[in-house]
C-alpha cells in the first residue's frame, strides 16, 4: 500500500505555523496587534487613569498649546484634551464594535438563508439589499438618524443597517459556493439535516473571510460614527467623543490653535488605521493563495 | 535539435529551496515526439516552463545546460528568448479555455502573435490569422475569429491555442497535459490533428502527460520522470512490454488496459487472490422511466430522458458516457440528493423516488444508499479531521456515542487501510489516497446496501487510482456492497463493473454484460467511444503468451460473475 | 431582431433592474419621512409654525389619510417634483438642491478623477512590484489614506496650506468674493468660466477646489488603488498570461493589452462603491470647506432641525447614486464581452 507512507504526507503545517509564518513575514500585522491591545487597554482603564477630569472646565486655562501638564493642551473652556481623547475611546469603539456586532449576526443568518436555499427567498433579500446598497451609505445613515431621533442607539442601528447588506452579501456568497461542494453533500448522506448542514459544515467554512470583514468594518464603523457626530448627530456636547472634538476644533484651527481638533483627529485616524491594517493581516492569513 | 543537460530546478519557499527538478538529461531529434510522463509533483511541466524560461516566480534554473539548435537558452538575453518562443519553440497548455484571454476576440489573439513576429503587418493579419484556423482544420474561419473563448466549446478551445502556437510556423511544439479535462472523443480528435500537423510541418514535439496510455499511442520515445528526475526513457512498446526501473513498472502496471485483470494494476509483490463477489437474482435497484428536467433560462433542459435499468443485488453497474450525458444527475438521484422529474426509483420495492430529498434524510433507507464523491479533496470538510468525517454517519445514523464510536472509527480505518496515526489530521495534511480512504470508509461506515461510485478516482494519480480500484473491489465482496461506479474511463469499467450503461444525451444508447458490451459493442456511440480511448501497447508476457491469458481472463470472468 | 442579440437583451435587463431599486428607495424614504418621532406635520410645517399652520401642513402633505394613500400622494408630489418646502430658506427643497447640485457634482467628479489618476498607475505599480519595498509603501499610503477621516483631512490640509504656508485660499466656498461668479452655463465653474475664456475665474476657482478635491481623492483612493493591485495580480497569475507569454509577446504587450484590460474589469465594478463613499464624505468635506453643495446644505437643514431638505436630500443622493450605478454597468457591459452569456 505505497500511499500511505505517513512521512509520503504532506508535512503537517497547522494553522499556527501558518499564523507565525504570516507574521514574521509581514511585522506590520504584529504591529497592528500591538496597537489593538493598547487601544483596548485605553478603553477599558483609560477613564480612571487619565489626569484630568474630561468635563471640568477652567476658563483661566482655556487654549494652552500642549505642555508637560497638559500633553495634547487644553481647549477653549480649558478642559484637558488628552483626557478628553483617552476617555473617548470607550464610547467610540463601544458604538462600533455594537453596530458591526448586530450587522454581523443579522447579515450572517440572512445571507446564509438566501445562499443555502436560493430561490424566492434570495430574490427578495437581494432587491432589499440593492434597495440599502443603492443609497450612499453614510447618507443613508444620516437620514436614518435624521429620521428615528438624535441618540447614541440610533447611531448604532442607523451604522448597523448600512454594514449589514455586506456581510449579507458576503456570506450569501460563501455559503452558495459551498451548497454543493462534496462535503456538505457527503454531511446530507451522513444524516444532517439542512439546517445542520448549513450551520456545521458550511457556515464555519465562511467565517475567516467574515473575521477580515469584521475587522475592516469595525474601522469603518467608527469612521461613520465620528463623521456622524461631526455633522452634529448622535453624541452630543460635552460627552468625549473624537467626532465632536474635531468639530469642535475646526474653528480654531483658522486661528492656529492646531491642538484642539489634530489630537482627537490623530487618535481617531490611529484607531481605524489599527482595525485596517488589521483587516489586511487577516486576509493574509485567511487567503489560501498566500500560503506557498 | 534540443539537447537538456543536467538541467536543475529550484523554487524559493518559505523552507527554503526546493528542488523541482534534477539532473534531467534528454535529446530531442529532429521530426521526433517526445512524451515527458509522470505523476502529479513529478517536475515535468516544470521542466517544459524551464526549456521557454517561463517559470513562475520563486523559480530558477539552478544548473545545466539547454541547447536548442546552436542556441543556449539558460543564458541568451530575455530579448532573445521572446523571438524564440512562438517562432521557434512554442506550447500548448491544459486548461484551453483559461489558456486564452477572455475578453479578446481569438482572431487577434493570433493577430497578436503573428504581428509580434513580423509574420505579419496590420494589412494583412486578418488574412493570415484566417489561414492559421484554417490550418487546424477549424471550419468556417472567418465567422470563428470574431468569436470570444467563453462562446466556443473546450475542443475548440483547444484548437485556437493551437492555431496560435502554429501561427509562426516554430520548428518545435511543447504541449502540456493538452487533453486533461477534455471528453474522451474530443481528446482523440485533438491528439490526432496534433500529430497530423506535427508530421506535416516536419516539426518535433514533446508532449506532456500523466496519461501513459496515450504517451505510448502519440509518442516515438517517452521519458518517465519521478521526483524531479528522470528514472527511465525508451520507445513505448519496449516501456510497456519491458520497464526496466521499478517506478516505471509500477507505472506501467498501474494504467488500465485490455486483457488486465484488476489485480494486475498492483505490483507483483502487492497482489493478492481476488475476493468473489456474488451477484444474487432480485434486483436490489429498479429505475423505471426516469425524467429530470430543469428549468433553464432558454427553456427546459431535459438532462435525463426517461432511462429505465435494473442493479441486481450485489451487482456492480459501470454508467459510462461523456460530460453532459446525464449519469451524474442520475446518480444524484439515486442516491436521493436530487428530485426527479417523473418516473420511479424503487429500492427493494419501495418507491424512494416518490420521497422528497428533503424528507430522505429522516427515511431508515438513508442508511442503505449511500455515494463516494469524485473529487476527494472537495468531499472532506476542511475544518473536519478524518476522525470526525468518518464519525459522521455514524453518529447521526447510526446513533454511536463515546468509545463506540471511536472502536468503529478505527474499524474502518483499518478496513479500508487508512493508518490510525492519521485520523487526526485535516485533509489539507493527508494525500489524494489518503483522503480517499477517509471518504469511502465514511460511504461504507454503515455496512450500506447501495453504493454509489461518482468517478472516485477521476482526481487520482493511476498508481493510487490502482489501489484504491483494488480496495473497492475487496470492500465490495467484504461487504456484500452493490456498486454503481459513474465513470468516463471505458477501462476502469472494464475492470471493475459486471454490467454497463452506456449514456448519451440523456438517454441509455446500450447495455448489457461488461464484456459484451466492450468487445461486441452494437452502438455506433459506443464504438466511437472504445474507438477513442488510449491503447497502451500490451504486456510482453501477454504478446507472447497471448492465448493463455485469454483463457485465463475468461475464466476469472466466470469467477466474478460467481 | 434586436432581442436576439443577448448583449442587448442583458443592458435591457439592467436597465429594468434600476426601476425596483429606484420604487425601493422612494419607499425607504418615505418611511424615513413617517419614521419622525411625534407629528411629522409639525416638524414640515416648521419651527415657527402655529396649531393653524400645523393643521394645514398636515392636510397639505395628507398626514389626515391612511399611510398607503399618504404614499400615493408622495409619489404624485415627487413625479411633480415635489420635494416639500425647506423651512430655512423658504424656497422649495427641489429648487435649492438643484441651484446646489453642480457644486457638489464639480467637488466630487474632480476628486474621483484624480483619485482615479493617482490609484491606478499605484495599483498597477504595487502589483507589478509585488512584495518589493514599492509594494509595501503603497500599502501602508494606501491603508492610512482609508484610515483617515475626511474632515480632519480637509482640517489638516486648510492648517497647513492656508494658515501656516498661506498657499491656499481661504476655505469658504467656491470662488473668493473677489471674482465674479461666472455665467451659469452647466453650473460648474471650471467648465463654465472655460467656456467663456475668463482664465482668471478659472483660476479662482481651481485653486479653491483643490484642496476639498484633494481631501476626498485621499480617502477614495485606497479603494481603487487595493483593487487594482489585487486585479492585476490576479490577471498576471492566470494561465493566458503564461499563453501569452509562451507566445513571445513583448512584456508591454502581455502587462497592457492582456493584463491590465482584464484587471479592468473588476476595477470599474468597485467604482460604485468608491461612488457610495465619495457622495457620503462629500458631505463632511462640504462642512468642513464651507462649500455650497447639497452636503452642506443638508447639515444646515439637520442643524435647524429642517426635515423636508434632509430627506429630500438622501432621497436626491439616492437616485444619482443609481444613475451612477446605472453607468458604471452599462459602461462594464461594454467592455467585457461575455455580458449577457453568463450561464456558460
Amino acid at each position: 500500500m505505497t500511499d500511505i507512507d505517513i512521512r509520503s504526507a504532506p508535512q503537517s503545517q497547522s494553522r499556527f505555523d501558518h499564523i507565525i509564518y504570516v507574521l514574521r513575514s509581514n511585522p506590520v500585522t504584529l504591529i497592528a496587534f500591538g496597537m489593538l491591545g493598547f487601544i483596548l487597554g485605553c478603553a477599558l482603564v483609560g477613564p480612571y487613569v487619565v489626569p484630568f477630569d474630561p468635563l471640568e472646565t477652567n476658563a483661566s486655562n482655556a487654549l494652552q498649546p500642549p505642555s508637560l501638564v497638559h500633553w495634547f493642551g487644553t481647549d477653549n473652556l480649558g478642559r484637558d484634551v488628552f483626557s478628553r481623547v483617552i476617555v473617548a475611546t470607550r464610547l467610540d469603539l463601544a458604538i462600533s464594535v455594537a453596530a458591526v456586532a448586530i450587522s454581523f449576526v443579522v447579515g450572517s443568518i440572512l445571507g446564509s438563508i438566501a445562499g443555502y436555499w436560493g430561490g424566492w427567498l434570495d430574490a427578495v433579500l437581494n432587491r432589499c439589499l440593492d434597495t440599502i446598497m443603492a443609497f450612499p451609505l453614510f447618507v443613508l445613515a444620516m437620514g436614518i438618524v435624521a429620521a428615528l431621533g438624535n441618540t447614541i442607539e440610533n447611531i448604532i442601528y442607523a451604522t448597523a443597517i448600512i454594514n449589514m447588506p455586506f456581510y449579507a452579501r458576503l456570506v450569501r456568497a460563501e455559503v452558495n459556493i459551498r451548497r454543493n461542494a462534496g462535503f456538505a453533500r457527503a454531511a446530507k448522506l451522513s444524516g444532517n439535516s439542512d439546517i445542520r448542514v448549513l450551520a456545521m459544515h458550511i457556515f464555519p467554512n465562511a467565517l475567516p473571510p467574515m473575521m477580515v470583514q469584521v475587522s475592516l468594518n469595525l474601522g469603518w464603523a467608527i469612521l461613520n460614527a465620528a463623521g456622524l457626530s461631526f455633522i452634529g448627530l448622535g453624541v452630543r456636547p460635552p460627552t468625549p467623543e473624537w467626532g465632536i472634538m474635531v468639530a469642535e476644533g475646526a474653528n480654531f484651527i483658522v486661528s492656529g490653535e492646531w491642538w484642539l481638533a489634530v489630537f482627537p483627529g490623530l487618535w481617531l485616524m490611529m484607531a481605524v488605521f489599527t482595525f485596517n491594517l488589521l483587516g489586511d493581516g487577516m486576509r493574509d492569513i485567511v487567503d489560501p493563495r498566500k500560503r506557498t | 535539435m534540443l539537447s537538456v543537460k543536467d538541467l536543475a530546478v529550484s523554487f524559493g519557499t518559505r523552507r527554503g529551496e526546493v528542488e523541482a527538478v534534477r539532473d534531467v538529461s534528454f535529446d530531442l531529434a529532429k521530426g521526433e515526439i517526445l512524451g515527458i510522463v509522470g505523476e502529479s509533483g513529478s517536475g515535468k511541466s516544470v521542466t517544459s516552463y524551464a526549456l521557454m524560461r517561463i517559470l513562475d516566480a520563486g523559480g530558477t534554473i539552478k544548473a545545466g545546460e539547454i541547447t536548442y539548435s546552436g542556441v543556449d537558452l539558460r543564458r541568451s538575453a530575455e530579448r532573445e528568448m521572446r523571438s524564440i518562443r512562438g517562432r521557434e519553440i512554442s506550447m500548448i497548455f491544459q486548461n484551453p479555455r483559461a489558456a486564452l484571454n477572455p475578453i479578446r476576440k481569438v482572431g487577434h489573439q493570433i493577430e497578436d502573435v503573428l504581428r509580434q513576429h513580423a509574420r505579419a503587418t496590420r494589412q494583412n493579419a486578418r488574412e493570415k490569422a484566417i489561414e492559421a484556423l484554417e490550418a487546424v482544420r477549424i471550419k468556417d474561419a472567418e465567422a470563428r475569429f470574431n468569436a470570444y473563448p467563453f462562446e466556443l466549446s473546450g475542443g475548440m478551445c483547444q484548437r485556437i491555442v493551437f492555431a496560435i502556437a502554429l501561427a509562426c510556423d516554430p520548428r518545435l511544439l511543447i504541449a502540456d497535459e493538452p487533453t486533461t479535462g477534455l471528453d474522451i472523443t474530443t481528446q482523440k480528435a485533438v491528439m490526432d490533428l496534433v500529430r497530423d500537423l506535427i508530421r506535416e510541418r516536419e516539426m518535433s514535439s514533446i508532449l506532456i502527460t500523466h496519461d501513459l496510455g496515450l504517451a505510448a499511442q502519440y509518442c516515438d520515445r517517452i521519458i518517465v520522470m519521478k521526483d524531479g528526475a528522470i528514472v527511465e526513457q525508451g520507445d513505448p512498446v519496449q516501456l510497456f512490454s519491458d520497464p526496466q526501473h521499478a517506478y516505471s513498472r509500477k507505472l506501467v502496471d498501474a494504467t488500465p488496459r485490455a486483457g488486465e485483470s484488476i489485480r494486475t494494476l498492483l505490483p507483483k509483490e502487492e497482489q493478492r487472490p481476488l475476493l468473489e463477489h456474488h451477484i444474487g437474482e432480485n434486483p436490489l435497484v429498479q429505475v423505471r422511466n426516469l425524467v429530470k428536467t430543469y428549468r433553464g433560462k432558454s427553456g427546459p433542459v431535459h438532462a435525463v430522458k426517461g432511462i429505465s435499468f435494473d442493479i441486481l443485488q450485489g451487482q456492480s453497474m459501470g454508467l459510462v458516457g461523456e460530460s453532459g450525458c446525464g449519469k451524474s444527475t442520475t446518480s444524484e438521484i439515486l442516491v436521493r440528493l436530487l428530485d426527479l422529474t417523473e418516473g420511479q426509483v424503487l429500492f427493494d420495492g419501495e418507491d424512494i423516488g416518490a420521497i422528497p430529498s428533503r424528507d430522505f434524510v429522516k427515511n431508515p433507507l438513508r442508511a442503505d444508499i449511500q455515494m463516494v464523491f469524485q473529487d476527494a479533496t472537495d468531499s472532506l470538510n476542511p475544518r473536519h479531521t478524518a476522525r470526525q468525517t468518518i464519525s459522521e454517519p455514524l453518529r447521526h445514523l447510526g446513533g454511536l456515542k463515546g468509545e463506540k464510536l471511536n472502536a468503529r472509527v478505527e474499524e474502518l480505518a483499518a478496513l479500508v487501510g487508512l493508518p490510525l496515526a492519521l485520523l487526526d489530521r485535516f485533509p489539507h495534511q493527508l494525500s489524494g489516497g489518503q483522503k480517499a480512504r477517509a471518504g469511502i470508509a465514511r460511504a461504507v461506515a454503515l455496512e450500506p446496501k447501495f453504493l454509489i461510485l461518482d468517478e472516485p478516482t477521476a482526481a487520482l494519480d493511476v498508481s493510487i487510482q490502482a489501489v484504491v480500484l483494488n480496495l473497492l473491489v475487496d470492500l465490495r465482496a467484504k461487504l456484500g456492497l452493490s456498486y454503481l461506479f459513474v465513470s468516463h474511463d471505458l477501462h476502469v469499467v472494464r475492470l471493475l463493473c459486471d454490467h454497463v450503461i452506456v449514456m448519451k444525451d440523456g438517454e441509455i444508447v446500450e447495455e448489457g454484460p461488461t464484456q459484451q458490451v466492450m468487445n461486441e459493442p452494437k452502438d455506433d456511440y459506443t464504438k466511437t467511444l472504445l474507438a477513442a480511448a488510449p491503447k497502451p501497447p500490451k504486456r510482453r508476457d501477454m504478446i507472447v503468451d497471448n492465448k493463455s491469458t485469454a483463457t485465463a481472463e475468461a475464466k476469472s470472468n466466470k469467477v466474478a460473475m460467481g | 431582431m434586436l432581442s436576439d442579440s443577448p448583449r442587448l437583451r442583458a443592458v435591457l435587463l439592467r436597465v429594468a433592474q434600476a426601476v425596483p431599486v429606484v420604487f425601493g428607495v422612494i419607499v425607504i424614504s418615505f418611511v424615513l419621512t413617517r419614521a419622525l418621532p411625534g407629528d411629522p406635520a409639525v416638524y414640515f410645517a416648521g419651527v415657527m409654525a402655529d396649531e393653524k399652520s400645523i393643521e394645514e401642513t398636515r392636510v397639505a402633505l395628507g398626514l389626515d389619510k391612511p399611510l398607503p394613500e399618504q404614499f400615493v400622494i408622495y409619489l404624485g408630489n415627487l413625479v411633480q417634483g415635489d420635494l416639500g418646502q425647506s423651512v430655512s430658506t423658504g424656497r422649495p427643497v427641489a429648487t435649492d438642491l438643484a441651484n446646489r447640485l453642480p457644486a457638489s457634482l464639480e467637488l466630487t467628479l474632480s476628486a474621483l478623477i484624480l483619485a482615479i489618476a493617482v490609484a491606478v498607475p499605484l495599483g498597477v505599480l504595487a502589483a507589478t512590484r509585488q512584495g518589493t519595498w514599492i509594494d509595501h509603501l503603497c500599502r501602508v499610503v494606501v491603508t492610512a489614506g482609508v484610515s483617515l477621516p475626511t474632515f480632519f483631512t480637509g482640517i489638516l490640509l486648510i492648517y497647513i496650506f492656508y494658515y501656516l504656508m498661506g498657499v491656499a485660499p481661504s476655505p469658504l466656498g467656491r470662488l473668493d468674493f473677489i471674482y465674479l461668479e461666472p455665467d451659469h452655463i452647466t453650473g460648474f465653474y471650471l467648465i463654465d468660466a472655460a467656456v467663456v475664456g475668463d482664465w482668471e475665474t478659472w483660476w479662482g476657482a481651481f485653486k479653491q477646489l483643490i484642496l476639498p478635491a484633494s481631501t476626498l481623492a485621499l480617502f477614495t483612493l485606497a479603494p481603487i488603488a487595493r483593487m487594482t493591485r489585487a486585479a492585476m495580480l490576479s490577471a498576471l497569475s492566470s494561465e493566458f498570461i503564461r499563453t501569452a507569454r509562451a507566445a513571445g509577446l513583448s512584456n508591454n504587450k502581455v502587462l497592457y493589452r492582456y493584463a491590465f484590460r482584464n484587471a479592468l474589469l473588476p476595477v470599474v465594478t468597485t467604482l460604485g462603491m468608491v461612488f457610495s463613499f465619495a457622495l457620503g464624505a462629500n458631505v463632511l468635506v462640504e462642512k468642513v470647506f464651507a462649500w455650497p453643495g447639497i452636503g452642506s446644505y443638508a447639515v444646515e437643514a439637520l442643524v435647524v432641525s429642517d426635515y423636508a431638505a434632509v430627506q429630500g436630500f438622501v432621497l436626491a443622493m439616492a437616485l444619482l447614486f443609481v444613475a451612477l450605478n446605472l453607468v458604471i454597468d452599462l459602461l462594464y457591459a461594454v467592455i467585457d464581452p461575455r455580458i449577457g452569456f453568463v450561464s456558460q
